[in-house]
Order: structure tokens, then C-alpha cells, then sequence
């Protein structure tokens, strides 16, 4: 029994080390980091213990900013990246031809660097003094004014990276979605069908509860995956968001450890520790509401 | 009931059916266009000589006079070529140690029993739900104090463990029946070999997933690099069209940095397009992005 | 290759931790197979055989007691080291290998001397593949196999490296009922041929019954009896086996001694001598009842099922624990149908007693 409690810790060592390592002691130090007040990179110095890096980060005018982006990046593209993937998902099962081709088109996304495509979105939309860009040629031949998407209003660049942010989450959640309604039994429809139940009485009654689970599975791993957004604001805006004013808390956390105003990594720590905090609750939330109405 | 009217009635269902599912299509492809179009004028803007692009007020949406002289220069004036191998290297490197530790751990955790499994099976899952952004500070720290800054070394470390695909992997190998394991004892086959001949043979379609997904992962991977490379030469593809962004020819050649972002597109494109169904088989059963 | 188990003892810890006590999975098992036999270990699910065939295979140890292989102590040997054979219920076969891989497996983790040649081993398979018939079926993967094919599979896979015991753990179970008794009929000519020691586990009475050279029936970790099939069946030692063998099942009744008489409710069933009076359990085969206009059992007449060679009779009687009991008589005899009673006399050798506390078969001589 000895001998093979060892050989089974044998297999288990190098994950063990790598998870240890760069996953569970990095877990114990970023938060004594966000409480050590004063922390000094060069001589690796400490002032106190406290808890000032987080009121320090609470009172940055450009944390605020980040978490009034980064709740209205989720706040729109959760709800309309689900639902849109909803009815993609449904008007995908209830086509036989092309099916394949639409499903390998709409998966595209996932595999592409978001960086470089993040790039052909920002000239689609960028308003430069040699063109107005294609989006806003559409705008025009509607009769609508330029705007710079870009460097313009705050509205504008809202809007594109919303716009950015769906279209890099919907492969994942159609394709989720389509597996999900391609797995509901069809002897359900074919039942429903005989007892002459309308289609939208279907869908709302037979359909929709069926993959309920997985739709709230994609709202809770899309509230999770919209308060990380940082990526996709750096391929549009580049890295200075802070400047741009399209900061988010992530990007807020990696320009306080490194980039132009960096070298804090107890302001990193503590502002990470709070977006932690944030999508706890906002987990827990979705869960409760999840289970309350499997009821 | 009146045999005419009837067949009215079929005849108006069947025309309803089919507008509907014209709508249908219609609605499809133009969601279809909007995810092509980014890619058509990537391709496109990367074809269009440097004056022809800056000189339309009103873009063309098709040029009559392709060039590749784009890439050339997107070669030449970084060392794209640099980022590529790196990133190659990088992919490679973390995915093969990935393998190596997923296997060994998913096989002690399905397989074999040991005292404290259940808790260090639990402490694993519990590990999944922690957020990358949270230990990456450390990290950070870590790799610098190590003096591993710009190096495979201090890139490849952090990246390479995957809770989610021991999870996975152990899922899979515990559905092989108890049955072939007791066969493979009475037959004199020890727990390592019985890995490599069963086991990982069995469960290859898992393991092909998870590598690929793996692979998308490294190759689209930022945020790591981003932090811990401020060298060049250590540039992965994803910093280097960054870099060509904020401070290369991309402020003013945008053909040219079109032509980068299709060099750096493509891999992972033609990738899925072999693959396409393992991908999105490993996708929906539980990848998500980032 | 005699197999010889002494006090054998299984106890695994209870899976509910909160439970101290352990579960007794075989308890003090002695018993000896004789070489070249085929026996079938049988008893309802839960019982014990499978754990039993692991302690023999040695892929789980014993906590108590011995296993011989002839005369070697084999109990603490390692799986690989005993040369056991094994088959399994879902075959288990290696899904990723054809058929001539899968029976090669076994040979090439041979070590040292005892590896054959690459040529010997293709040879040893082809042989093993021939005794089992599937020799045409070499390059298939399991999947493109039905079910009975997949069984010879890992039966030729398990003689292969010719074995001093061959285990076979409820191999026919997943089979459908026609193939069932084909492969029946081929495990036992491949044990004929063979003459390896064999060892099946099965909780179909029916199939131990009609293979087996011995049987063993077990109940909770408990052997209850061995013997041969027809022996076990004529004179089971308790009510358990009784129960256990026979299709249809016995029927069993309350029954009670007075005066050197057994009664089944009102009726005096039989005479008999050496029996102790008083509360007693009745068992009657179904084919012990005959029909008599004067027998002594009356029941009230249920149905009667006509199955070509026998009649079975459904009837109730006060008596019965069940809530019918099942005769079978001859298709000859005629059941008149409009009649709501039916009278039988009853075989005394298929008539059993056994004790109302113990379940103990209850000896007795019919007058």
C-alpha cells in the first residue's frame, strides 16, 4: 500500500509542482501583496500593513473609469451576444442545406487572434484624414453622419467594442447552443407535432426549458468571461487604454504591474482582489437565479 | 370538407414554410457576411498597393491590381519571421509539457488509489475556478525574480498547466471499463505500460482535442508574453502586431500591417479547416475563450 | 490444475465511512476444485462470486486465508505471476486493437524466457484463435464484432498463454438469449478440449446448471452447498437453494407435522416418519404435483397454460407463501377447466422440509 501511495504521488508530481508553483502560492501572495502598503520593487521594502492599496485603488479616477467600462461592456454583450446565439442557434437546426458551411463560417472567429483581427476592425471603423473607413461609407449611403469609432465619442467606441466583443464570443456560444438543441430527443417535437402544437409553443414550451441548462451555463461563463475583457480593448484601441478612456479593470490591473504607469503590484493585486470579489457575487447571483428558476 | 379548399389551405401552409424559410437563410447570411467581411478586407487591404489604399477617399471593395509586395515589406521591416518561430517554439514547447503533466496527473487521478486522492482531486477542482488575472501577478513577480524576463523559459513555465484538461482527460480515461484494466493485470502489463498501450490509445480523440485547443490557446496568447517579454526577440506573434501597431509601419502602412495580420491569421485558420470537426467537438464539450 | 481455497476471507471497509463495521464479502470459504473441472460459482447478485474469482485471479488480496494452485501457495503472488486466464461479462476487449492484436497482448508482456518468438507468438494466436473459431476474423476491430464474437475474442485472448486456470466472470450475460446458449455449448467443448480448470461465475441457475461439472451456490460471502448440478437440485441442504434452483421457481408453503402427518393448511398432505412435529416450510417442485381426482391437495383452480410437451397448472392454495403456485404436468393428462378446483397428489422426493427458524433441510421418510 506504501509502495503504491508513492508511485500515485510519482504521477501526480509535476502537476503538483507547475500548479504549486504558478497557481496556488501565487493565490497566498497576491493577497499579502494587497495589503503590504508601500511595497517597493527595487529594494523589496515594505511601509506597513493595511489596507490603503485598496482605498488608493478605490479612489483612482482611472479604476473608476475601468469598472464603469467594464460593467457596461458586460451589462450590453451578455444579454445580446446570448440572445443573438439563441436565434442563430435556432435558425441553424431548422435548416438541412449549408448547415455545415454556416457552422464552420460562424466558428471562424475562435480561431483567430483576436489581436490582428482586432486590427481590420479598428480600420473598418476608424475615420482617418485620407478616408472615413467602410462603416462609415454605410453610414453615409443611409444618409448618416461620420463618426470616428476610434478616437471619437466615448459612445462610438463603445460601441464597437461592444459590436468587437459579440462578434468574439458568438462561436463559442452557438456552436454550444446548437449542440444543445441538436441533442434535445426529437420524439418531443415529433409528439408536440402530432398533438398539433403551434411552432412558437414549441420553442417556448418544449425547446427553450430543455436547454435552459445551457443557457444559463453560457450567461454565467459570459458574465465571467465580459469582466476579464482586456484583449480585444488593446487590438482596437491599443495599449494605452487609459488614454483612450476604454480602460477596463483587467487592463487596469496589468497597467498598474507593468506598462507606462507601472510597477505596483500591490495597487495590481488589490485591484484584482476586487474584481475577484465582483465576479464572485455576480456568480453567485447567476447561480442562484439559475437554480431558483430549475425549479 | 370541400376538396379544393383543402387544397388551398395546403397550398398557403407551403408557401408560408416557404417564406419563412427564406427569412431563415436571409437572416443566416447576413450574419454570415458579418463574419466574413473582416476577413475579406484583411485580405483584400493586403493586396492593395501602399498608394492605391491611401489614395481611395472611398474604399474599392475589389482591387484590380493585387500586390504582394505587402508582405514583402511586412517581412522585411519586422522580423516577422522572428515572431513566427517564437511562437512556434512556445506552442510547441508548453503543449508537449502540458501532455506530458495532464496525462500523468488525469492517469494517478482515474486510475490508480492512493491516500488523500479525493482531497487532492478536490483541491484541483476548486483550482479551476480561480482566474488567471489573479495569480498572473505573482507570477509576474516570480519569473522577474528568477531573472527568467525574456526568455522560452519565463514564458513557457507559467502557461503550461491546465486544470480544465486534467478534468477532462481524467473524465475520459475513467469511462474505459474497470474490466480492461483487471485484463491487463492478470496479464502481467504494469500501470505505465498499461497507460501507454491502453489507455492513451483509447482515449486519443481526447487528447487530439485538447491539444489543439491548447494550440489555439498558445498561439493566440497576449496578455503572459505581453508582460513578461520586452526583448524582440522574444516577441510572440500577438506582440509583435501589437508592436507593429503602436510603433512600426502599422501607424501609416496599413496595407503592409494587413499583409502581418493575414501571415499571423492564416496557421490557425487552415489548422481548423483540417480539424474542423475536433475542434468544435472539443469546443462544446467545455472550451471557452481565454 | 486442482485449485484449493482454505478459510478464505474477503472484508472491505464500509463505503458509507460513517460505518465502522466492515462488509463481509466471502466468508471462510474452504473448498477444492478438482483439475480439469468446470465449475460454476452461482448466487444472486451481491453475493460474493465475483469477489471470490478476483481473490483466485489475485487481483484483489485475501484478508484471511490460502489459495493453493496445486500444490503452490499462491496467495500472495502478484495477477501476472499466477497464470490465470480471464473473460468478462462486457469482454473487454481493447478497442483500439484488432482481434490478432488483442490476443498477441497478452503474450508479448511476456518476459525473459518465457517470451516467445514473434513467429511462435502468431502461431500460439492462430491456435487460440482456431480452437475459439474466429480464426477468419483477424484484422476486424471489436466494434465490427456482434456480441458472441467478442466473447470468443477474449476467451481466445484469456488461453492464449495457455493459463493453469481459466476464470470466465458472467461471460454470457450480455448476450441475447439465442446466442447465449450457443456460447454456452462453446465454452463447453473449448473446456473439453482444452481440459483447463475452469471456473464460471454466473447468477443464472440455469446456465450453471447446464454446464457445470460442479456448482457451487453461494448466499452473503457464504457457501451453502457444492455438488454436482443434479445432486444440488434433488437434495438442496437448505430453503435458500432450494429457492434458488429451478425454473419455475419451488413453491414453498407453511406447512406443519402432527401426528406423523404434514399439513398444508386444512389438507394432510403426507405421511411421513422421522420428521420432529410441529412448524415446518413445505417445498414442492413443480413438477412433484400429480394429478389425482383424490389426492390430498385441493386448490382452487386458476388458469391452465398449455406449452406443447407440459401443462402448467396455475392454482392458489391457503397454504402458499405466494400468491399462486406453479404445477407441471404432463400435456396428456387433461385439466377440466370448468371446474374451480383441482386436487393433487405430490411426489415424495420432490417434496422438501425444512425448519421454520434454521431453513435447515429437515430429513424425513414418506409412509
Amino acid at each position: 500500500m506504501k509502495q503504491s501511495n508513492f508511485k500515485a504521488w510519482l504521477y501526480l508530481l509535476p502537476a503538483v509542482l507547475f500548479l504549486g508553483v504558478f497557481m496556488v502560492y501565487p493565490l497566498v501572495e497576491v493577497v499579502i501583496y494587497s495589503f503590504e502598503e508601500g511595497y517597493n520593487s527595487a529594494s523589496q521594502t515594505v511601509f506597513g500593513v493595511g489596507g490603503y492599496n485598496y482605498s488608493y485603488v478605490l479612489h483612482d479616477p482611472y479604476f473608476l473609469q475601468a469598472v464603469r467600462n467594464t460593467f457596461i461592456i458586460v451589462i450590453i454583450t451578455v444579454p445580446v451576444s446570448t440572445g443573438l446565439a439563441l436565434l442563430i442557434s435556432v435558425g441553424l437546426s431548422s435548416v438541412k442545406p449549408l448547415r455545415e458551411l454556416y457552422q464552420t463560417v460562424y466558428f471562424l472567429p475562435y480561431v483567430t487572434n483576436t489581436l490582428a483581427v482586432g486590427l481590420v476592425f479598428m480600420i473598418l471603423f476608424k475615420k482617418t484624414a485620407y478616408t472615413d473607413g467602410m462603416v462609415n461609407l454605410l453610414i453615409n449611403f443611409f444618409g448618416g453622419e461620420s463618426v470616428d469609432f476610434i478616437e471619437g465619442p466615448y459612445w462610438a467606441k463603445m460601441f464597437v467594442m461592444c459590436f468587437y466583443t459579440v462578434w468574439v464570443v458568438l462561436p463559442f456560444k452557438i456552436l454550444v447552443l446548437t449542440s444543445a438543441l441538436a441533442s434535445v430527443d426529437r420524439t418531443y417535437y415529433n409528439a408536440a407535432r402530432v398533438d398539433g402544437t403551434s411552432k412558437l409553443r414549441i420553442f417556448t414550451r418544449i425547446t427553450l426549458p430543455m436547454i435552459s441548462p445551457m443557457i444559463f451555463y453560457l450567461i454565467i461563463t459570459g458574465f465571467i468571461g465580459a469582466f476579464k475583457a482586456y484583449s480585444d480593448e488593446v487590438a482596437l484601441f491599443g495599449v494605452n487604454l487609459n488614454a483612450a478612456g476604454m480602460n477596463t479593470i483587467v487592463g487596469y490591473v496589468y497597467d498598474m504591474l507593468y506598462g507606462n504607469g507601472g510597477g505596483y503590484p500591490s495597487f495590481a493585486s488589490a485591484a484584482a482582489l476586487i474584481l475577484f470579489a465582483i465576479v464572485l457575487t455576480i456568480t453567485c447571483i447567476n447561480l442562484l437565479v439559475s437554480r431558483k428558476s430549475a425549479r | 370538407m370541400d376538396k379544393s379548399m383543402s387544397h388551398d389551405r395546403i397550398e398557403r401552409t407551403l408557401r408560408r414554410r416557404r417564406v419563412g424559410k427564406a427569412a431563415v437563410y436571409v437572416f443566416l447570411s447576413l450574419w454570415a457576411l458579418i463574419v466574413l467581411f473582416p476577413f475579406y478586407w484583411m485580405v483584400l487591404s493586403s493586396v492593395k498597393s501602399y498608394s492605391a489604399y491611401n489614395g481611395e477617399y472611398i474604399p474599392s471593395f475589389f482591387t484590380l491590381a493585387p500586390t504582394l509586395e505587402n508582405y514583402a515589406e511586412a517581412f522585411s521591416a519586422v522580423p516577422l519571421m522572428r515572431y513566427f518561430t517564437n511562437t512556434l517554439i512556445f506552442t510547441i514547447a508548453t503543449t508537449a509539457m502540458m501532455l506530458a503533466v495532464t496525462v500523468l496527473a488525469a492517469f494517478a487521478f482515474s486510475r490508480l488509489s492512493f491516500r488523500g486522492k479525493n482531497l487532492a482531486f478536490t483541491v484541483f477542482l476548486s483550482l479551476m475556478m480561480i482566474p488567471n488575472e489573479l495569480v498572473i501577478i505573482t507570477n509576474f513577480v516570480t519569473i522577474t525574480d528568477w531573472q527568467l524576463r525574456n526568455s522560452f523559459l519565463g514564458l513557457i513555465l507559467p502557461s503550461v498547466t491546465s486544470v480544465f484538461y486534467i478534468y477532462l482527460l481524467k473524465e475520459n480515461f475513467e469511462q474505459i471499463p474497470d474490466e480492461l484494466y483487471k485484463a491487463a493485470k492478470v496479464d502481467g502489463t504494469s500501470d505505465f505500460k498499461y497507460l501507454v498501450k491502453v489507455m492513451i490509445p483509447i482515449c486519443r480523440p481526447t487528447i487530439i482535442t485538447i491539444t489543439i485547443l491548447k494550440v489555439i490557446e498558445c498561439w493566440n496568447s497576449y496578455v503572459w508574453p505581453r508582460l513578461i517579454t520586452d526583448d524582440e526577440a522574444y516577441y510572440l506573434v500577438s506582440n509583435g502586431i501589437q508592436a507593429i501597431r503602436e510603433s512600426g509601419f502599422g501607424r501609416e502602412n496599413i496595407p503592409a500591417m494587413m499583409a502581418a495580420v493575414v501571415v499571423i491569421s492564416v496557421p490557425l485558420i487552415v489548422l481548423f479547416l483540417i480539424f474542423r470537426k475536433k475542434i468544435m467537438d472539443g469546443v462544446s464539450r467545455g472550451g471557452t475563450k481565454g | 490444475m486442482k485449485v484449493k481455497l482454505e478459510h478464505l476471507t474477503k472484508r472491505f471497509p464500509n463505503r458509507n465511512r460513517k460505518i465502522k463495521a466492515e462488509v463481509v464479502a466471502v466468508d471462510d470459504f474452504n473448498f477444492e476444485i478438482p483439475d480439469g473441472r468446470l465449475v460454476g460459482l452461482l448466487g444472486p447478485s451481491g453475493c460474493g462470486k465475483s469477489t471470490t474469482l478476483n481473490l483466485i485471479s489475485g487481483l484483489e488480496k485475501p484478508t484471511e486465508g490460502k489459495i493453493f494452485f496445486g500444490d503452490e501457495d499462491v496467495t500472495n503472488l502478484p495477477p501476472e505471476n499466477r497464470g490465470v486466464g480471464l473473460v468478462f461479462q462486457n469482454y473487454a476487449l481493447y478497442p483500439h486493437l484488432t482481434v490478432l492484436q488483442n490476443i498477441l497482448f497478452p503474450l508479448q508482456n511476456l518476459k525473459g524466457e518465457a517470451r516467445p518468438t514473434k513467429a511462435q507468438m502468431l502461431e500460439k494466436a492462430a491456435e487460440a484463435a482456431k480452437l475459439v473459431q474466429i480464426d477468419e476474423l483477424m484484422d476486424r476491430r471489436p466494434s465490427e464484432l456482434s456480441g458472441g464474437q467478442q466473447q470468443r475474442v477474449a476467451i481466445a485472448r484469456a488461453l492464449v498463454k495457455t493459463p493453469r486456470i481459466l476464470l470466465l466472470d458472467e461471460p454470457l450475460s450480455n448476450l441475447d438469449a439465442r446466442l447465449r446458449l450457443q456460447t454456452r455449448e462453446e465454452i463447453r467443448r473449448i473446456q473439453r478440449e482444452t481440459g483447463v480448470t475452469t471456473i464460471f461465475v454466473t447468477h443464472d441457475q440455469e446456465e450453471a446448471m447446464s454446464i457445470s461439472d460442479l456448482i457451487v451456490v453461494m448466499k452473503n460471502g457464504v457457501i451453502q452447498q457444492t455438488g454436482k448440478p443434479q445432486e444440488v437440485y434433488d437434495e438442496p441442504v437448505n430453503l435458500f437453494v432450494a429457492t434458488f434452483l429451478g425454473t419455475p421457481p419451488i413453491n414453498v408453503f407453511e406447512g406443519k407435522i402432527s401426528g406423523g402427518r404434514l399439513y398444508i393448511g386444512e389438507d394432510a398432505v403426507m405421511n411421513m416418519d422421522g420428521a420432529p412435529e410441529g412448524e415446518v416450510w413445505a417445498a414442492i417442485r413443480p413438477e412433484g404435483f400429480v394429478l389425482s381426482e383424490n389426492g390430498p391437495f385441493n386448490c382452487a383452480l386458476r388458469r391452465v397454460e398449455v406449452m406443447g410437451r407440459d401443462t402448467s397448472v396455475v392454482a392458489a392454495h391457503p397454504g402458499s407463501t405466494a400468491e399462486q403456485l406453479r404445477a407441471i404436468i404432463s400435456a396428456e393428462n387433461r385439466v377440466d377447466t370448468s371446474s374451480e378446483r383441482v386436487r393433487f397428489a405430490i411426489k415424495p422426493n420432490k417434496l422438501f422440509i425444512f425448519d421454520r427458524e434454521t431453513e435447515e433441510r429437515i430429513p424425513f421418510r414418506a409412509l
